[in-house]
């Protein structure tokens, strides 16, 4: 029910993003989600891609700083209303969102979203009771 | 161990009896066989028979670098040519290098001096020495030759760089001792890393680290990644070179100084008092036995106190606290004095901190700005921005407290400091530009 999620420190300077994903590319990895927080210093870029292994080795041997987070991949309905339905869920929980981001590509008619939850246990089982469907790791990184 | 316990032991009224026949002779010397030195002692009235007890060095003049620059090349030397038998240089960061003679005598001091520097460091005869000082007009690697060859160890004349090459040198001839700048210590451990090398199984036993100011917390960072036990040397090439003073491993509190052939002060480095024992000021030397190149009260510019106690590995001669800077390093941030070093202990404590820092230092307007440049690495890195930020307010609180000066901290990515194979680059000043 998890996702593994590559993170990746970047400084504020030109070429530091284009550096990751040539890499990447090089490597013959796809990303397949990607999101970037930025400050005014540095940025934290963080990744699905579909060889998680492989591209940790290659941005380590590159030098980059790597972190590694479990995250949550969930199917949201492709429909005005469809987020906030499990957002609410979540809330009504008391489960505190800390990032989220939308997935490259649909899957079929839904949408794909990816969340970073503090507790991550809890919220798996509260969107299970609420018949929202989350994927598998191996089920996101062959979307 | 010690290795020459006469003189390292010695009861200190008899070590100052020494110092004195030893200074008089060295005022003798200066006065009657370098013009500069008649001149300062005329202008102050000072003739080398007022010398009389070792409180009577208050009469002599200060000598300062750029003294020595404004005697160039040769202005300073006490010998002729014809018994000079080498030329050493410190570097020039402002144009010329100022140049320093040694007599046969002089470098057969020298070595002496290193031989019971590595003796201190517990070296001995069956030890395997890799020098990574640099060879050349630099002391460092020549000192640190000579010394292990005095000692009858086996000398790796490796000097500096080609980092990887080293490394597979220190797998292969199973060195025990590595000498070179704590800087360069930490850089082999992070290549050797990055090449998989499992350093506490080397051979190595004891690093003897030196030619720039490190921190305690230094230490432990590069006892835990070579697993050796390092130990702070001193020396600067107007004096000698290394070999003025070191720790010993029984106590690593302090290094021995070598006072039958050094007379050390402190003094304020802005009134140039002197300083009562145990605080910090400026390190101020005289030789007692140099030939070529005798100096009066040469103001080192480094920080640090004296402590006369003896020690618990036996020896009488007094210690130097750990180099707290230089006064010449010193930074004005808004008024407020700030060492490198300072900043240096501040981020040691902090754990996941990388040792590799570098102070970046500009003016806004009126203001000057510091900024401490971190890099992150695995441990303290985050997918998450309040992470992160909370580590940069983490350390510039710390550095605050401790200070009472406001920074900013910039997260860097790693390996984006540059490495020094030598001597590390730690304040980038930008006002003088």
């Amino acid at each position: 029910m998890k996702v593994e999620q590559i993170s990746v420190f970047l400084e504020n300077k030109a070429g530091r993003l284009a550096e990751v994903t040539r890499v990447l590319g090089e490597a013959g990895i796809n990303i397949r989600a990607l999101s970037l927080a930025d400050t005014t210093d540095f940025g934290i870029l963080r990744l699905i891609v579909d060889q998680y292994d492989r591209a940790r080795e290659v941005l380590k041997q590159k030098g980059f700083t790597v972190g590694k987070t479990e995250v949550v991949a969930v199917e949201v309905p492709d429909r005005p209303g469809g987020l906030a339905l499990v957002l609410q869920a979540l809330a009504a929980a008391g489960i505190n969102v800390e990032y989220m981001y939308a997935f490259v590509q649909h899957s079929g008619k839904n949408a794909v979203i990816i969340f970073r939850f503090d507790n991550l246990e809890d919220a798996i089982n509260l969107l299970q009771k609420q018949g929202i469907h989350i994927y598998t790791g191996e089920e996101v990184y062959r979307l | 161990m010690i290795r020459d316990a006469f003189y390292e032991t010695m009861p200190r009224e008899d070590l100052e009896a020494l110092q004195l026949r030893r200074l008089q002779a060295v005022g003798e010397r200066v006065y009657h066989l370098v013009p500069f030195y008649r001149r300062r002692m005329d202008e102050l009235g000072v003739k080398p028979e007022h010398i009389r007890t070792l409180e009577d060095l208050q009469l002599l003049p200060f000598t300062t670098k750029q003294d020595i620059r404004d005697n160039y090349p040769y202005g300073m030397f006490a010998a002729p040519l014809d018994q000079i038998v080498r030329i050493h240089a410190s570097s020039g960061t402002t144009g010329k290098p100022t140049p320093v003679a040694y007599t046969s005598r002089d470098l057969d001091t020298w070595s002496e001096l290193m031989a019971r520097t590595l003796a201190a460091a517990g070296a001995h005869r069956a030890d395997i020495i890799h020098n990574a000082y640099g060879y050349g007009l630099f002391t460092g690697g020549l000192g640190f030759h000579y010394g292990a060859e005095r000692l009858g160890a086996t000398v790796i004349p490796v000097s500096g760089g080609q980092t990887r090459r080293q490394i597979m040198l220190l797998q292969d001839f199973g060195p025990t001792v590595l000498t070179c700048t704590p800087s360069f210590a930490l850089y082999l451990a992070e290549v050797g890393q990055e090449m998989g090398v499992d350093f506490p199984h080397l051979k190595l036993r004891v690093g003897v680290f030196g030619a720039e100011p490190w921190t305690d917390g230094m230490r432990t960072e590069i006892e835990n990644r070579l697993g050796l036990d390092a130990l702070d040397i001193y020396g600067l090439s107007e004096i000698m070179g290394p070999g003025v003073s070191v720790e010993c491993i029984e106590a690593k509190n302090g290094l021995h100084l070598f006072e039958d052939h050094f007379l050390p002060e402190i003094v304020d480095p802005a009134t140039l008092s002197p300083l009562p024992p145990g605080e910090i000021g400026e390190l101020v030397i005289t030789t007692l036995t140099r030939e070529a190149f005798p100096l009066l009260r040469y103001r080192t510019r480094d920080l640090t106190s004296l402590n006369k106690a003896p020690c618990q590995c036996g020896r009488t001669i007094c210690r130097m606290s750990r180099l707290r800077g230089r006064s010449d390093d010193m930074l004005i941030i808004r008024g407020v004095n700030v060492f490198p070093s300072q900043i240096e202990s501040v981020l040691m404590e902090i754990p996941g901190v990388a040792p590799h820092y570098q102070l970046i230092v500009s003016r806004e307007g009126q203001l000057d700005n510091l900024e401490v440049q971190v890099e992150v690495d695995e441990t303290t890195f985050s997918d998450e921005v309040k992470q992160l930020q909370a580590l940069t307010q983490k350390i510039q609180k710390q550095i605050k407290d401790y200070l009472t000066v406001s920074v900013k901290v910039k997260l860097v990515e790693p390996r984006s400091i540059p490495r020094s194979e030598g001597k590390a680059q730690r304040v980038i000043d930008l006002r003088q530009q």
